[in-house]
């Protein structure tokens, strides 16, 4: 069974919110000069963010903010966040692996920016009885 | 970047009791646009039967990644950070974190390699009450770049 996609609009902004968040504060999520300064395209969302991103799709997924059993993610390729009002966007769409009897369903997701995947091996285990 | 293997094993002393607030989970939450109200209100995280706020699936990265720092600046271990990407993120929960929690750290090298001039770190995270309640296993996978 597939889930519904979800889309995630990403700018500078919210990069400059969630460090502060989450306490992450590598230029590499701000600083053009630092980014490309160590060999990447520019500046990069957060790893952390994106999860957290994806963290939210399944939670909304589940209907319940507590339902995370287990997750897990293999950060494959930076998302680039450009200077501008538009960002970029992460695509999130989820597929329904397995229903246990003791009431976990265990899901594989997949995130992708510009058409690339963002993680690989995602994949999530929700309770889905109370 | 080549680590030193025999660091596999290596359990660190417990950190320094993090208190998880409220209005930091708030914060977290509105970071990431997440809405659900037992997010933000304590009526609503209690009507799930829990004490207080709910974080997030991810908010643990916050008291682990600062807990991390006792590996990245263990001087034996000579890692350059600026050369740090992210590889692998996995969280196992007995429960979610709520506010009031004051959470311990208890860190472990579970696997040091090197492949292609690149440093592969893969880290255990225990994260308990200070009372020693299991909350929250946090595997956490690093790539130290080598130089190009």
């Amino acid at each position: 069974m597939e889930l519904p996609a979800k889309t995630f609009r990403v700018t500078r902004a919210d990069l400059v919110r969630y460090a502060g968040a989450s306490g992450d504060f590598n230029p590499i999520h701000w600083s053009d000069r630092f980014a490309t300064k160590v060999g990447l395209p520019g500046v990069i969302a957060h790893g952390m963010f994106t999860m957290a991103l994806v963290g939210r799709a399944i939670t909304e997924w589940a209907g319940s903010p507590d339902a995370v059993v287990e997750y897990g993610v293999r950060f494959t390729r930076p998302v680039v966040v450009p200077d501008d009002d538009q960002g970029t966007e992460i695509e999130v769409s989820a597929r329904v692996r397995e229903v246990t009897e003791d009431g976990l369903t265990r899901l594989d997701v997949t995130a992708t920016c510009l058409g690339e995947k963002v993680l690989s091996q995602a994949r999530a285990t929700i309770r889905t009885t109370r | 970047m080549s680590l030193d293997p025999s660091f596999v094993g290596r359990t660190y002393p417990p950190t320094a009791p993090y208190q998880v607030g409220r209005e930091k989970i708030r914060e977290f939450a509105t970071a990431i646009g997440a809405t659900d109200p037992a997010h933000h209100d304590l009526e609503a995280a209690q009507a799930l039967g829990h004490p207080d706020l709910v974080a997030p699936p991810t908010f643990p990265v916050i008291v682990t990644m600062a807990a991390s720092n006792q590996i990245i600046e263990d001087p034996a271990l000579g890692m350059d950070y600026s050369r740090v990407v992210h590889g692998d993120q996995r969280f196992a929960y007995t429960r979610p974190v709520v506010a009031g929690d004051e959470l311990v750290c208890t860190n472990t090298i579970e696997d040091v390699s090197t492949r292609g001039g690149h440093g592969f770190l893969t880290t255990r995270t225990d994260v308990t009450t200070v009372g020693g309640e299991p909350v929250v296993a946090v595997w956490s996978k690093i790539v130290v770049r080598g130089e190009a």
